[in-house]
C-alpha cells in the first residue's frame, strides 16, 4: 500500500494552515540524521507556503538503532500537552547531537519553561506511549520504509531526495 | 509447495536448519547485502516489528550471501534481534533453490517467503531492485493466512459438530 492508511485526525500534531486543502504528513524519528536534514526544509516550506499547507508530524522511532528516539518522541508529545509541541519538535532536531547527554530532554523542557512536574509525569504517561506506538504502527501499514517518509494528501511522496526543491516540486505538482 | 529444506550458518559455529522450525511460521527475507546506508532498511523494519510477527507465530530470518563475520558485525551495528543466515559457500546455493539469486550481480534478490507450520510455502514475493517494500505486504499476507486457517478450523469444527 502506498496510501496513508491512518487518516489525519484530532490526535495528530498539526501546524500550518489547518484549513488548507493540502496536507503533508511526515513520518519521522528525532534521532534520524535524514530527518534532521529534512527539518529546516520543512520549516522553510511552512514559512514560504504555510498558508496553503497543513503539516502533520507522526512518530516513527527506530528504537533498535536509535536508543533515544522513543524518549525524544515522548518529550515532544509531553511538551504538546503544555501547548509547545512544535517548539519542542524544533529544539529536538536542533539538539539531536546531544541526545546521549543524560539530562538533555529535561534541559530542553526547562528551556521551554514547561511545568516540570507535569512534564515528567507526561513523559511516562501510557496515553502518550500509545500515541507514539499507534503512529508507528500506522506508518508500518502505510509502507513507510525509511525516515523521513512524506505523504501528500494521503499519497506517498517518492520525489523527495533530501533537497528543498524536491519537496517544493512535490507540492507544486499537486496544486 | 513444500519449501526446500536447507542448512546454513547463523554464526561462524552455529548452523540453522529450516526443518528445525516446524511448528512455527517462518518469514524468509532474502536481501542483496549487509550494510545498506539508509535508516529504515527493510531489515530495520523487521527488527522493529518482531512482536507483530510473533503475534502471527512467525520467526523472521534474513538471508544474504555475506559471510557470517559480516553478518555478525552488521547485526551488532543494527542491533538486530533475529538470525541472519549466510548463503556464502557454495555462494547463493539456497537463494538459487528459492529462485531468487541474481547471477549477474552475484547476490540474492530482495524476496520474501512465508513458510507455514508444516514447512509449506504459502506466500512469496520478489521485489524489483532498489525497492524497499517495507513490511506491510508480508504482515497482510500473514493476516490473510490467519483468516484462512481460522475459516478452515471453523469448518472442521462445524462438520465435526454435525
Amino acid at each position: 500500500m502506498n496510501k496513508l492508511q491512518l487518516p489525519v485526525n484530532d490526535r495528530d500534531q498539526r501546524t500550518g494552515n489547518l484549513e488548507a486543502e493540502l496536507t503533508l504528513v511526515e513520518y519521522g524519528d528525532y534521532q534520524c540524521p535524514y530527518c534532521r536534514q529534512a527539518h529546516p526544509l520543512v520549516q522553510r516550506l511552512l514559512r514560504e507556503h504555510g498558508n496553503q499547507l497543513r503539516f502533520v508530524f507522526r512518530h516513527f522511532p527506530l528504537r533498535k538503532i536509535h536508543a533515544e528516539a522513543t524518549m525524544a518522541a515522548y518529550t515532544a508529545e509531553a511538551a504538546g500537552r503544555q501547548g509547545k509541541f512544535w517548539q519542542m519538535h524544533d529544539l529536538l532536531f536542533v539538539n539531536q547531537h546531544r541526545f546521549r547527554e543524560e539530562t538533555i530532554f529535561h534541559d530542553l523542557a526547562r528551556k521551554l519553561d514547561l511545568n516540570m512536574d507535569k512534564f515528567l509525569a507526561d513523559t511516562g504517561d501510557m496515553e502518550i506511549a500509545t500515541k507514539v506506538e499507534n503512529d508507528f504502527r500506522g506508518g508500518i501499514y502505510s509502507s513507510v520504509n525509511r525516515t523521513p517518509t512524506f505523504f501528500l494528501n494521503e499519497e506517498k511522496v517518492y520525489l523527495y531526495d533530501g533537497t528543498y526543491e524536491s519537496l517544493l516540486t512535490t507540492i507544486e505538482l499537486f496544486v | 509447495m513444500l519449501a526446500p529444506n536447507f542448512e546454513l550458518n547463523a554464526t561462524p559455529d552455529q548452523k540453522l536448519r529450516l526443518s528445525e522450525l516446524r511448528g512455527k511460521r517462518v518469514v524468509l527475507a532474502f536481501y542483496p547485502a549487509d550494510w545498506s546506508p539508509v535508516c529504515g532498511d527493510q531489515l530495520d523494519l523487521f527488527n522493529e516489528t518482531l512482536k507483530y510477527f510473533s503475534s502471527y507465530n512467525a520467526q523472521v530470518i534474513g538471508i544474504s550471501v555475506d559471510s557470517t563475520w559480516s553478518h555478525m558485525a552488521f547485526s551488532r551495528d543494527r542491533n538486530l534481534h533475529f538470525p541472519l543466515l549466510s548463503d556464502f559457500e557454495p555462494k547463493g546455493a539456497v537463494s538459487r533453490l528459492f529462485w531468487c539469486y541474481n547471477a549477474t550481480k552475484g547476490c540474492s534478490e530482495r524476496a520474501l517467503f512465508i513458510i507455514d507450520e508444516q514447512g509449506i510455502i504459502r506466500w512469496s514475493e520478489i521485489y524489483p531492485e532498489g525497492i524497499n517494500p517495507g513490511v506491510d505486504g508480508v504482515l497482510e499476507a500473514l493476516e490473510e493466512l490467519n483468516a484462512k486457517t481460522n475459516k478452515k478450523n471453523y469448518e472442521q469444527v462445524t462438520i465435526a459438530g454435525q
